[in-house]
């Protein structure tokens, strides 16, 4: 194999790592926002399911958390819904590994949902109670006071961890290989078991340095983009 | 009626008692300044007013309609609330600008979002107030680009803006190093007016001489003495005012 065929093979499998970063970062990210306000709830039982979700959730390892969404509708259920949703796609439109796809998603967009809720939740809580209290004696309701004074705040205090947190997504979508689906790492087992060649697998580090490289930049300037006040 | 009445204000915070029966009058037009050591309740008093704490017991009327009844089984919604708000303007010991918005947005954003009349007016008023308190070379400047004393100026002008019938002031000056003190004094002294009604809790033993009909020295959760500034400063009729007064000289 040539070395621009080895670098198309596994860019078919990092435009799935980027599919897989792009749902969870679109999906993960907005659900986040309630479960941080479930978090920080008022009402007794909704914070206690909340936190012992959050818990649950960053307490184990993603990939069992693949495991067990892939594997566990089909093992108690008997409804192996992600395998079945893999035959139907690939019997109609020949297309293998939706299933599989979908259940990394849902792994995946759950898990992130957590870990951003948390940095949601530090963000609004590090936030003075003197700006909530500015706006009420001011006439302002919660809402406005949350939109038009604390949002803008926390956005500016959340940009750091959570661009922490994007840069571990794009590395962390590796694990779908665990239940078989072709990201950019199965692809050089896969071209390592087929074709006797090893150094695929390390090239393969060079397309993830690029993309944190672009995600740092971009980043970067959002940060830079906040730093006209002081919170 | 006084234009201002507050009668048998009490609160506690869990058994810690900080207001024991609170009642004090206040004419319209009239500057009243409330003295005391740290932990007599002054700071409390004046959030109990603005309707950030909330007192279990006592009444407050504004202009003979009484908007607050702590004792009542009427539970305020926040509408209500709001709405009492807005008798009375409120600055803070810690400014609490708006950090991301320049000066002038600063005093626009609460008129603006209350559709207190159309951009242009507010803008106008924003820029007529943020001149009288001396900033107006600073209308597009962010908060962290001020000097506290400027800041504290923004946070007068931001309450002015909705044109509150009685004006709070808690400690405005205490965060402030000394040099900066005398222009934000110099400001509250400058809205001194038949139709400005102003509540200053202060430690400037002076300014509160100087700027007040009435004073009130507070101590434990209850007033002490309640006077006019000649009363309270110059005779005390109460032991503790005059200790806390020679302490105060001493310093």
């Amino acid at each position: 194999m040539t070395f621009l065929q080895v670098t198309l093979f596994l860019w078919e499998g990092f435009k799935l790592s980027l599919l897989i970063f792009a749902v969870t970062l679109l999906c993960g990210a907005p659900l986040g926002l309630p479960i941080a306000f479930c978090s920080m709830s008022n009402f007794k039982p909704l914070k206690a399911v909340s936190k012992v979700f959050v818990w649950i959730i960053r307490g184990i390892p993603l990939m069992l958390q693949i495991f067990v969404i892939y594997y566990v509708p089909g093992l108690l259920f008997e409804y192996p819904v992600f395998a079945k949703i893999d035959r139907f796609f690939f019997l109609e439109y020949g297309i293998s590994d939706t299933g599989r796809i979908v259940a990394v998603l849902l792994a995946f967009t759950i898990n992130y949902a957590c870990y951003f809720s948390e940095i949601y939740r530090g963000g609004i809580e590090s936030i003075s109670q003197g700006q909530y209290e500015a706006g009420y004696v001011l006439g302002l309701t919660k809402s406005q006071i949350f939109r038009k004074i604390i949002l803008k705040q926390v956005i500016k205090r959340i940009v750091p961890p959570m661009s922490n947190e994007i840069i571990t997504l794009i590395k962390d979508t590796a694990l779908a290989n665990c239940i078989l689906v072709c990201e950019i790492i199965k692809q050089a087992k896969e071209l390592a078991a087929t074709q006797a060649l090893v150094w695929p697998l390390f090239y393969t580090g060079l397309f993830y340095l690029i993309f944190v490289g672009i995600l740092t930049i971009v980043l970067g300037k959002i940060e830079k983009k906040l730093d006209y006040f002081k919170s | 009626m006084a234009f201002l009445e507050i009668k048998n204000i009490k609160k506690s915070f869990g058994k810690y008692e900080v207001l024991k029966d609170i009642s004090f009058s206040l004419e319209k037009g009239e500057v009243l300044s409330i003295i005391g050591s740290s932990g007599s309740g002054k700071t409390t008093l004046l959030r109990c007013i603005n309707f950030l704490e909330f007192s279990e017991e006592g009444t407050i009327s504004v202009d003979g309609n009484t908007i607050y009844d702590g004792g009542s089984l009427h539970k305020y919604t926040d509408a209500e609330i709001r709405e009492n708000r807005l008798h009375f303007g409120m600055v803070f010991q810690s400014f609490n600008l708006f950090p991301q918005y320049t000066v002038l947005q600063n005093v626009t954003l609460a008129p603006t979002l209350l559709k207190r009349g159309t951009a242009e007016e507010i803008e106008a008023n924003a820029r007529r107030l943020i001149e009288k308190v001396g900033l107006s070379e600073k209308v597009d400047f962010y908060p962290c680009q001020l000097s506290g004393g400027q800041q504290q100026r923004v946070a007068i002008a931001r309450a002015l803006a909705l044109n509150p019938q009685i004006l709070c002031f808690d400690e405005p000056t205490s965060a402030l190093d000394p040099e900066l003190t005398g222009e934000v004094l110099k400001v509250i002294k400058g809205l001194k007016g038949k139709d400005s009604t102003m509540i200053i809790v202060t430690h400037e033993m002076d300014f509160a001489k100087n700027v007040s009909d009435k004073v009130i020295f507070m101590a434990d959760g209850i007033i002490e003495e309640i006077g006019t500034p000649q009363e309270v400063f110059d005779n005390p009729k109460s032991e503790k005012t005059r200790s806390f007064l020679q302490k105060n000289d001493e310093i």
